[in-house]
């Protein structure tokens, strides 16, 4: 089906949609009510530390915790022989998970620097932190796998050796070989694809580790309620997933678990893991008391999740006229001790990224491999944002081989509406996909938009004649919105006598704004203002089941539910109203807060609060309230257009982003303020992982950056000139037109920085980030 | 060895008792429960418990609490007395925070550029907040609310 854009559709068709009212949350911002886990003291609180280990690989031969339970103030130490031995997999994802079961809340083996050994609860964090320097550990050290291309061959030591590990989807899971995930895909004639090809490229791109860096560390408190029941105070962005996890992982039923998502600061994929909240559990459970457990930003470096490391090997054929023939895409995908969606990361490497160019033989290949390193995770592009940036570059390579203007070749080989891609099907989130076609793409309109904002007609090709070059480079993105058949989402609403409304949902606002999001859905369908509702998010006894925030979700599936419980809501409105005014509902209108019959002059009208009234305290009493939940069919794609202006020293080898366009199809924006602040953040954060992130390690496997004075994170003084472009389209299947935004522009400044790195000075940056030394030695090799 | 310290905290005097290792940003949360300042890295790089002493922006987390005595402290909570200041409502305005939890930091190193200087320059704004971390909103609508305040003094 192919739907036309409407570009030019005018705000104005909705009330509230594509508006920027304020924030809900942003006074409680701004003054430093807002409530986080931290801020959250009950009384007889206890705090907690965690013993990790100092080797890559070791076996824990014996720990003796005797003189640290012996410490004044110390409350409890657990060890693994204190906890259950339950295996589980720590990614927040929907039951049964695609990721490997490899994860004991502690284990007798230490797989990296800074896995659990050990944990400790006592008065005062003081105290907890000395205990664990007085735990005894006799380590069996064994060798590590530090190179994930040696975790496969012959003789590597075994990694996950324990016998419980499994995985519970049948997925190819080989934990022997050291590998935590495997899928491959062929569509069409490679073969076929190179011979027709008039140029055959392929090169090694590599991208490295990197932290999330919300700038909340990981925090959890967790105490028995009046009635034992464990409860979870959570910086989460999957409370409904750390509830199962955390009821498996101790052997307790979900019924006896609540997790309470308090405001959450920063996620960015990083809190959809159940990292910490077992151990915190665990120590309550052993003292009866309230525990918290926050990591130390070292250990949010060292311990908690990263982007996943690639090394990909690229192939493309191009014919002259700019058509692609084929792309064989290999990766080599790095999880670290632990196989945290280590699938899923690699596979969608592939699915968002092979359906935006227009091809018929494709070849997808991809190996996660374990390694004795940090563990790889959900991070904001997920998996996208690595191979965005190899084929963002090598399409670029490609149109310069052909001598054609990166531009055209852009514009003629993108996905249309109406078109599909055989990857859609093929590639899922561990199982196959979903065949889909797209049912809107702005992507062309991106590009002219984008094109014209940067100057590239102008600025292309144009070095300058300083040692200090400029150049322009773009890359065409695609991610998309919600897993389909996986994702569900439900929302609660209900009218309150002042004709407020409560609107309750298990979806996480963890900064997103998908609080005020939501509100401005539900506030256009019940001809209410977004202040109007109370939102609540998220509470697993209080709200309804959401998987939680990721997979570019909730505006989109969440959004869903939330619009059908609104109209749910305002039917049982135009009921009571009917019954009040005597007249039929077909007659009546909701809107401005009350509901009137059609027509000027038809007759009186009742509010919302005399409806509200009515019905809690006059006649055929009940509440107004209705839940409803959704999953999706489809995952439509949001599409982007990047372009990125650089000034390369050629003296000092040092990129400045000089000016950063994102022209951004996400559908019809919600929130106007908000999707471009999404889009700016994500933006911003690539910027970094450009010019500078990456986890660098000792010959042992340490960390040695673990913390923002050698992990340089983007400051306000490092910013180019942002320009955020934001083309409408009509989603036909998104709430009002909406698709997702929040993580496609994080994959644009790899490759948009590389290219027009390669506009100024002629060289080919493969392996972010592109520091100074690497362009420096990339430019004394041209020089020959 | 406790020693017992005075100190205004927004403006109201306070007396506590603390121990001479014990860290400015634990007394304000801990002992005193003014939670607006937070812990983000435990030495200095991140910002967000950015207190103003006697006026000056200071990282919470690197000032011992006895450093403080018989001075003067202020802290995102002292901000609005009542009802938002303008600075705030620029923020609120421009929706300059998503998580929020940079916000006590940066609005406090966003005050203190305010007074010494009311008109600043775009350039001026990045160079104060550049030490105040922020993953989630590139800071570009930090920048705008901060700059709009100004825009307002000036037309005044």
């Amino acid at each position: 089906m192919t739907v036309s854009p409407k570009k030019t559709r005018a705000a104005s068709k909705y009330r509230v949609v594509g508006t920027s009212p304020v924030k809900v949350d942003g006074p409680a911002l701004v003054t430093g009510r807002a409530v986080f886990v931290d801020d959250v003291e009950p009384d007889g609180l206890l705090h907690a530390a965690v013993l990790r280990s100092p080797h890559a690989h070791a076996r824990i031969k014996k720990i003796d915790a005797s003189a640290a339970e012996a410490l004044p103030g110390v409350k409890a130490v657990l060890t693994h022989k204190d906890v259950p031995r339950n295996i589980f997999t720590t990614a927040g994802q929907n039951y049964p998970e695609p990721s490997p079961y490899d994860s004991f809340v502690i284990d007798r083996k230490a797989r990296f620097v800074g896995d659990v050994v050990a944990a400790v609860a006592a008065e005062t964090e003081k105290i907890a932190r000395q205990a664990v320097g007085l735990i005894k550990v006799e380590y069996e050290v064994l060798p590590p796998v530090l190179d994930p291309r040696l975790a496969q061959k012959k003789g590597a030591p075994v990694i996950h050796d324990e016998k419980e590990a499994r995985v519970v989807l049948p997925i190819d899971y080989r934990p022997k070989q050291n590998l935590a995930g495997h899928v491959d895909v062929v569509i069409g004639d490679l073969n076929k694809a190179w011979r027709t090809a008039d140029s055959v490229i392929e090169g090694e791109y590599s991208t490295p580790y990197a932290s999330h860096c919300a700038i909340e560390p990981h925090i959890t408190l967790s105490l028995l309620d009046p009635a034992g029941r464990l409860v979870i105070y959570a910086s989460t962005q999957v409370p409904f997933h750390a509830r199962r996890i955390v009821a498996n992982a101790l052997n307790l039923p979900v019924s006896r678990v609540r997790v309470i998502k308090l405001r959450t600061g920063g996620g960015f994929g990083g809190k959809q893991e159940v990292l910490i909240e077992q151990l915190c559990a665990a120590l309550t459970l052993k003292t009866g008391r309230p525990v918290q457990l926050f990591f130390t930003r070292e250990e949010v470096f060292t311990s908690s999740r990263t982007r996943h490391p690639q090394i990909i090997n690229l192939k493309t054929g191009v014919k002259k006229n700019g058509n692609v023939t084929g792309i064989d895409l290999r990766i080599l995908m790095n999880t670290g001790a632990y196989g945290a969606h280590a699938l899923t990361v690699v596979s969608n490497s592939g699915s968002k990224i092979l359906p935006l160019y227009r091809c018929d033989n494709i070849k997808f290949w991809a190996d996660s491999v374990y390694t004795n390193l940090p563990v790889g995770g959900a991070y904001r592009g997920y998996g996208a944002t690595q191979s965005s940036f190899a084929v963002g570059v090598q399409m670029d390579e490609q149109a310069h081989a052909i001598g054609m203007d990166p531009l055209k070749f852009h514009q003629r080989n993108h996905i249309r509406e109406g078109e599909t891609s055989p990857i859609f099907a093929a590639l899922g989130e561990g199982t196959e996909g979903v065949e889909q076609s797209i049912g809107s793409s702005g992507l062309a309109e991106c590009i002219k938009r984008g094109a014209k904002e940067i100057g590239w007609k102008s600025k292309r090709g144009r070095r300058g004649s300083g040692p200090v070059k400029r150049g322009v480079g773009m890359v065409i993105l695609m991610q998309g919105s919600s897993i389909p058949y996986i994702d569900m989402a439900g929302a609660t609403i209900k009218l309150n006598e002042d004709g407020s409304f409560n609107l309750m949902v298990g979806a996480t606002d963890i900064g997103t704004g998908s609080d005020t999001i939501l509100a401005q859905i539900a506030a256009e369908v019940l001809g209410v203002k977004t202040g109007d509702f109370i939102v609540y998010s998220s509470d697993t006894d209080l709200t309804p089941f959401d998987v939680g925030a990721y997979a570019s979700s909730t505006t989109y599936l969440t959004g869903m539910a939330v619009l059908t419980a609104a109209e749910k809501v305002k039917g049982q409105i135009l009921e009571v109203a009917s019954e009040m005014l005597n007249k039929p509902v077909s007659s009546l209108e909701l809107a401005g807060k009350k509901v009137s019959p059609r027509g000027k002059g038809a007759g009186k009208s009742v509010t919302l609060a005399e409806i509200a009234n009515y019905s809690l305290y006059v006649k055929n009493q009940k509440q107004i309230i209705a839940s409803a939940s959704r999953t999706s069919e489809k995952s439509p794609p949001p599409f982007a257009a990047h372009f990125a202006e650089v000034e390369v020293d050629t003296r000092t080898g040092r990129i400045k982003v000089v000016k950063y366009v994102a022209a951004v199809d996400c559908g019809q924006p919600i929130n106007t303020q908000q999707a471009e602040g999404q889009t700016e953040g994500a933006v911003v954060n690539g910027i970094g992982m450009s010019l500078f992130e990456e986890f660098r390690f000792s010959s042992t496997g340490k960390l040695l950056n673990s913390n923002f004075g050698f992990y340089k994170i983007p400051s306000a003084r490092d910013l180019p000139e942002l320009k955020t472009i934001l083309v409408v389209t009509d989603e036909p299947t998104g709430p009002f037109g909406a698709k997702s935004v929040s993580e496609i522009s994080i994959n644009g400044p790899m490759p948009a920085i590389s290219n027009a790195v390669f506009d100024a000075v002629g060289i080919r940056l493969r392996h972010a980030p592109f520091t100074p030394e690497k362009v420096l030695r990339a430019l004394r090799e041209k020089r020959g | 060895m406790k020693k017992t310290i005075t100190f205004t905290l927004n403006g109201e005097k306070r007396t506590v008792d603390v121990e001479p290792a014990e860290i400015l940003l634990d007394v304000l949360r801990d002992k005193l429960g003014t939670k607006g300042p937070k812990y983000g890295c435990g030495r200095g790089d991140c910002g967000t418990c950015t207190v103003l002493l006697d006026g000056k922006s200071v990282r919470s987390c690197l000032m011992l609490a006895v450093e403080v005595d018989g001075r003067k402290v202020e802290t995102v909570e002292g901000l609005s007395r009542g009802k938002p200041s303008p600075l705030q409502e620029a923020f609120i305005a421009h929706s300059s925070f998503q998580c929020g939890f940079c916000a006590p930091g940066i609005l406090m190193t966003a005050t203190e550029l305010l007074r010494k200087n009311p008109r600043p320059t775009r350039g001026d704004v990045q160079e104060a907040i550049s030490g105040n971390l922020c993953r989630c909103t590139g800071y570009e609508p930090i920048i705008k609310a901060v700059l709009s305040v100004t825009k307002k003094k000036n037309k005044k």
